[in-house]
């Protein structure tokens, strides 16, 4: 499974239903997500990827959009 | 040992509701109580200060422990909302009470200022005395309810509450309590300019986060269960908060305590507020424990633990055993001198 799509089931998890917004499509404007499903949605980010978000990272501006998901995600890999 | 003798409150006449804010913001009113659960909130009059309301919850406070103000050792006020940026309320309060030598100290604690009085008084009380403890805010006036700060201005209210913590005698003994505080996102919460910021998904990242670290740091300290816990009096920041630390912690919902659903967020004031009303509604011997917890600027936050007890007041404690106040000492003092070599045979 590609990052794209590990985001998105993961994003999909968190609204409960089966959403596909765009891959720059802002979640918070689209109202997929708030301030309380971020916590769920970078949680399940982490336990996805097997990565550790630190908190110094987390904030609504990293993680608006899919792409932006997969951005951060890359930039960690490297 | 430092016990809980008595809370206070006092909340402003005036009520905003969700359908008097909501055209302010550019939202609809159901949406304010969908985002935090408030229905309405308490704005202070324009004669109103940080200290008189402060004042008035001390009064509150003062009546139902039986205690004069000249009782005090210490007065704490948490306040993020002050009437001026220095000196903060405290002094203040205590001219207002009457008290021309009393120390008044502030901790300028936005939303968590109570928890770290409470936490400093039961453990300054056992050597200082009766400690008053006071959270007061205004909160409306540092923000503007506009559009833009729609996340911000549906959330606070204004209102006071308080506490004593007293070192011989009260309705629950403070058996623990925790504080913490991390720098590395102060920005995420702040009153600058007379106004309050918040970015709220780091707040809700943090807040769902550390409450409960705290409360469980203090429960496996005590060898207790979040099950035990008989109320929990949490910061009232956000009903779907609350819901989602009494999930963390697999704590019926039930036993935490909330009236944010009236007031809104009042900051440092909301956690005495709330045990003020709780204890109102429930005067009995506490039958089982009482976990505090709150979250704030700093970041700081933390938890306090309270357990049902005997009231150990000391005159009480002589006519039980007939014996005079000094002999309860002398008494006190030969058992600590017998503990003393097996503590230091286990260190």
């Amino acid at each position: 499974m590609d990052r794209q799509s590990g985001i998105l089931k993961v994003l999909q998890a968190v609204a409960g239903k089966t959403i596909t917004p765009a891959p720059d499509e802002s979640l918070f404007t689209s109202g997929l997500l708030d301030s309380f499903a971020l916590t769920d949605f970078v949680t399940g980010i982490e336990a996805e990827f097997s990565v550790s978000i630190p908190d110094s990272d987390f904030s609504a501006r990293k993680f608006d959009s899919i792409t932006k998901v997969q951005q951060y995600l890359d930039a960690r890999a490297k | 040992m430092s016990f809980l003798r008595a809370f206070g409150s006092c909340l402003p006449d005036r009520v905003v509701t969700n359908d008097e804010l909501a055209p302010l913001l550019a939202i609809e009113p159901d949406w304010i109580f969908s985002q935090s659960g408030i229905r309405e909130r308490r704005y202070a009059s324009p004669t109103d200060s940080v200290a008189t309301l402060g004042h008035k919850a001390a009064l509150d406070c003062l009546h139902k422990a039986s205690l004069e103000p000249e009782d005090l050792a210490l007065v704490l006020v948490a306040s993020g909302s002050p009437d001026r940026f220095c000196p903060g309320p405290a002094s203040s309060i205590a001219a207002l009470l009457g008290l021309p030598l009393t120390p008044s100290l502030d901790l300028p604690l936005a939303s968590a200022g109570s928890i770290a009085a409470l936490s400093l008084a039961s453990r300054l009380a056992p050597s200082m005395g009766h400690i008053l403890v006071i959270g007061s805010e205004i909160m409306s006036r540092r923000i503007d309810p506009l559009p833009e700060n729609r996340n911000t201005a549906i959330l606070f209210g204004d209102g006071a509450g308080a506490a004593i913590v007293s070192p011989d005698t009260g309705f629950a003994r403070i058996a623990d309590s925790c504080l913490h505080t991390d720098g590395n996102s102060a920005d995420a919460l702040s009153v600058q300019n007379d106004r309050i910021h918040m970015d709220g998904s780091v707040i809700i990242r943090h807040a769902t986060r550390r409450m409960p670290q705290a409360m469980a740091e203090l429960l496996e300290r005590n060898h207790l269960t979040a099950e035990s816990i008989g109320t929990f009096l949490l910061h009232q920041a956000n009903v779907n908060l609350i819901i989602r630390i009494a999930q963390t912690l697999k704590a019926p919902i039930e036993r935490f305590f909330a009236n944010i659903q009236r007031y809104g967020n009042t900051s440092s004031a909301s956690m005495l507020i709330a045990a003020d009303e709780w204890r109102q509604a429930h005067p009995e011997p506490l039958a089982a424990p009482i976990m505090f917890s709150a979250f704030g600027v700093g970041l700081n936050w933390g938890a306090v633990l309270a357990l049902p007890g005997a009231e150990h007041r000391p005159e009480t404690l002589g006519q039980t055993f007939e014996a005079t106040r000094e002999r309860l000492r002398q008494l006190e003092e030969k058992a600590a001198a017998k503990l003393r070599p097996r503590t230091a045979a286990a260190g």
